[in-house]
């Protein structure tokens, strides 16, 4: 495949986890969600409820497709953040590189605020996944993968019962 | 492009159904997502015109069960089929794991269906993509039209190399788990090559 896979290895999950809290509580963010370009879900932490992260996480990977778009149309590369203003809960989304920094938000915090801290933690995270990137393209070469060896019987077995 | 998470053990791989205008991908989903137990299925978001068009896209997650230890979970999503949704449609396609394309198989949507798997290979070359390299299924859909064209001449104008070609009937299921089984099972035969 053209597109190369991310390997998420659990040492960095908990590291990511770890980070994404401290962005929580640094901002007084009621949920904070990283998301792939794709709209794959990463990581969330915070103050979950009812909330539909998966959906949540494509619907803010298209959103950020469309706004690139009209970025390009206009001659920029992209906008690095969007915000998103409701009455009582706001969302502010950071491009970094491959993956999005999405921050749920209510009147407990501030745009202003949210916008700090994330912008704060966006090197920190491109430097990660740099090198979640290079680890994964490793991954994939030593046939380390989880379904490097898998069969045809396995594959076949997801769809016996339905 | 597919993500591997070892702490909750996860894989994740993006399906994309493709096609020309009201030729049935959300449908298909539809289908899907009303024949899916709760607890393996996620929301389906459409995000549809007034009219009940495709305006971005439709999404729903699916989880087919565990493989290795590895839940599988599979997000589909559909594109616009409208031409002048060309921009939206290509962002779609980004990271795209596979591709299914529905063909509409009434006569007089052939040009339709020709122009949209053009225009398909057009939107993964710009990602660099190749179809003939990508996991990829042929769904002849609307079979049970009066008007429909011999599936084995609408297999000779747009079966690309040697793909699964499955006839359909979105609109009562037939054909749809068909379709959904041969583009997993190609995604995850990639996936052990890779």
């Amino acid at each position: 495949m053209a597109n190369s896979s991310i390997v998420l290895q659990e040492s960095r999950y908990h590291h990511i986890k770890a980070m994404l809290a401290r962005l929580r509580l640094d901002s007084s963010a009621r949920l904070v969600v990283l998301v792939d370009k794709d709209g794959q879900q990463i990581a969330v932490h915070g103050e979950l409820g009812n909330l539909d992260t998966t959906s949540l996480a494509s619907l803010a990977a298209g959103n950020v497709a469309a706004t690139g778009g009209m970025a390009k149309l206009i001659g920029e590369n992209e906008f690095p953040t969007l915000s998103h203003e409701g009455e009582k809960e706001s969302i502010h989304i950071s491009v970094v590189g491959r993956v999005l920094l999405l921050v749920v938000f209510d009147d407990r915090s501030s745009l202003g605020l949210v916008k700090l801290r994330s912008k704060q933690m966006s090197h920190e995270l491109a430097k990660i996944f740099l090198e979640i990137e290079q680890e994964s393209a490793a991954a994939a070469t030593t046939a380390a993968l989880p379904f490097a060896g898998i069969t045809d019987e396995e594959i076949d077995s997801l769809f016996s019962p339905a | 492009m597919t993500f591997i998470n070892y702490a909750s053990r996860e894989i994740n791989c993006k399906i994309v159904y493709y096609g020309p205008g009201l030729c049935g991908k959300t449908t298909n989903l539809q289908y899907i997502y009303d024949s899916t137990a709760p607890q393996a299925k996620g929301k389906l978001i459409s995000l549809a015109t007034e009219a009940d068009r495709t305006l971005f896209f439709d999404f729903m997650p699916l989880e087919l069960g565990t493989v290795r230890g590895f839940k599988t979970r599979f997000h589909l999503y559909t594109v616009p089929g409208q031409v002048f949704y060309e921009a939206s449609r290509k962002l779609i396609l980004k990271g795209v794991d596979g591709v299914v394309f529905v063909a509409d198989s009434q006569e007089e949507r052939m040009d339709a269906n020709i122009e949209s798997l053009y225009n398909l290979e057009e939107n993964l070359r710009t990602y660099g993509y190749e179809l003939n390299k990508l996991p990829y299924v042929l769904q002849l859909n609307k079979r049970d039209l009066p008007n429909v064209i011999p599936s084995q001449d609408l297999a000779v104008e747009l079966q690309r190399k040697g793909e699964p070609v499955i006839e359909a009937v979105a609109s009562t299921g037939a054909g749809v788990f068909d379709t959904l089984k041969a583009v997993a099972k190609l995604v995850l035969t990639e996936l052990r090559k890779s």
